[in-house]
């Protein structure tokens, strides 16, 4: 499985919906996913990929991560995963 | 019903041993906070904590009562013996029999657990230490408390995360106000920088790398603590009769529940608490001078408690002083509110308030009088102390000068 369709399973499990149902431009806001389910996506990619995701929750605007939609999400798993797996 | 005032205080916590220490680093606008020193720190993210250092429990306690307290009962009883020891009181015949201690400790033995769990599933040993129950077990600092001062009527533990000391202390209030006892001892305790204390904070991602900045914009996250805060909560006339030295009277107190959400905090739920303690106090919003704030310096927390002070006092909000000393000791979770309580003492009987220390700019959610980094004199008669827990359990306690 691609690392696109994978974060998209783990955000759609969080979300209660079918992975086919969470498009590219949804926001967290979009699907229901409030701060706890965040915190918790990331645990789950963290745990997944094996990597580190850089974010605060006090602060999710000056994190070093990008979650304005799950493309964001996305490309910033991607890059984190080329910076710490390389 | 009776009056409540406060005659004995003692503490141990990252700014002082015991209460005068913690006051003057309170006035001095100390920060308690720094690297935090324990075994397997290195792989923690959070590396900073409101850590008691030079706390030695060699010399003080001999071994057999070693193998019996944990850091979190070791904490308690150093508090109550500077509490009990100030208030002059001994107990014996019918008021041992009616004078109990009820305290607050959201985790109870957390670093008897982590070192027991290391050694079972780290070191693979099969044997623990046979008083692993006993040392870890949430009531033991309040059972060690009463055994050591025979305190032998009603004594037990309240754990409301965050709010635990001040759930208890309305406790005992009510226990003394109500003439259930003549006097209480009552305060909370927390000791959870341990490696599987700290490690299992990190998870939620609200904790500052950094440090603790209540109210300032650029904060970013609450900082841990550990300590204990213990008082001698006794009957008012009582403490005339026999020439106590009153540091101030409890006047009310409130709880509530948001009934919302597990962790983030209620403005209306924080509001109702402030409130009802204010007219169980009988006191009018115009009259408090103080709030110790619980002021975590997580984002979510530190305006909604703004805006719930800003709705219960409406404009008498702007002319009224909050300070959170969390930014100075760190969060003490269970034992935090017993430990901010000594602020509101400072501010009733010694005219200073506790400064919100790391203030570095101006948030508009947080537009109250925080009494940023530096100490302030002040006449202050009501002051009230906030506690906003996990769960959604507030509990404020207002305070009066005698």
């Amino acid at each position: 499985m691609s690392i696109k369709d994978k974060v998209i399973e783990i955000v759609a499990e969080q979300a209660v919906l079918e992975p086919a149902d969470v498009g590219l431009t949804n926001t967290l806001e979009d699907l229901g996913i409030d701060s706890l389910g965040l915190v918790e996506s990331i645990f789950a990619i963290e745990e997944e990929f094996d990597i580190q995701v850089p974010f605060n929750a006090n602060a999710p605007k000056e994190s070093d991560f990008d979650i304005s939609n799950v493309q964001s999400i996305i490309s910033g798993i991607e890059r984190l995963i080329a910076e710490q797996k390389s | 019903m009776h009056r409540v005032v406060i005659t004995g205080a003692g503490t141990v916590n990252a700014l002082g041993h015991d209460v005068p220490e913690t006051l003057e680093a309170m006035r001095e606008g100390r920060c308690g906070i720094g690297e935090l020193d324990f075994q397997d720190v290195d792989r923690l993210a959070i590396k900073i904590g409101g850590q008691v250092r030079g706390f030695e429990a060699e010399g003080r306690y001999n071994r057999q009562q070693m193998s019996l307290y944990d850091r979190f009962t070791q904490f308690t009883l150093a508090a109550a013996k500077e509490a009990i020891e100030q208030s002059g009181l001994s107990f014996a015949g019918e008021e041992a029999a009616k004078s109990g201690v009820i305290l607050g400790t959201a985790a109870g033995g957390v670093s008897t657990w982590d070192q027991n769990y290391r050694l079972v599933y780290e070191e693979g040993k099969n044997r623990v230490h046979p008083f692993v129950v006993p040392k870890l077990m949430n009531n033991a600092a309040a059972s060690h408390v009463s055994m050591e001062w025979n305190l032998k009527g009603p004594s037990f533990t309240v754990a409301t995360a965050c709010a635990s000391s001040n759930h208890a202390m309305a406790q005992a209030f009510q226990m003394v106000r109500s003439g259930m006892a003549p006097v209480m001892i009552t305060g909370g305790s927390e000791s959870m920088l341990c490696f599987g204390g700290v490690k299992a904070w990190e998870g939620l991602r609200v904790m500052s790398k950094d440090a603790c900045r209540p109210f300032s914009a650029n904060r970013n996250g609450m900082v841990q603590g550990e300590g204990a805060g213990v008082f001698v909560f006794e009957e008012y006339e009582h403490a005339r009769a026999r020439g106590a030295d009153i540091l101030c009277e409890v006047a009310g107190f409130a709880m509530s529940s948001d009934a919302a959400d597990i962790v983030m905090p209620s403005k209306n739920g924080a509001a109702r608490a402030m409130a009802g303690a204010l007219t169980d106090a009988r006191v009018n919003a115009d009259e408090v001078g103080y709030i110790n704030a619980h002021g975590t310096g997580t984002a979510a927390n530190d305006k909604t408690e703004c805006a719930a002070v800003a709705d219960v006092f409406g404009p008498h909000a702007d002319k009224l002083m909050i300070s959170s000393t969390k930014s100075m000791h760190g969060h003490l979770i269970g034992g935090t509110g017993a430990v901010e309580l000594l602020a509101c003492i400072m501010a009733l009987r010694d005219g200073i308030v506790a400064p919100t220390i790391g203030y570095e700019e101006p948030d508009p959610e947080c537009a109250l009088d925080v009494v940023p980094n530096d100490a302030r004199e002040a006449q202050v008669s009501v002051a009230l102390s906030n506690a906003f827990a996990f769960g959604g359990m507030n509990a404020v306690l207002a305070l009066r000068r005698v």
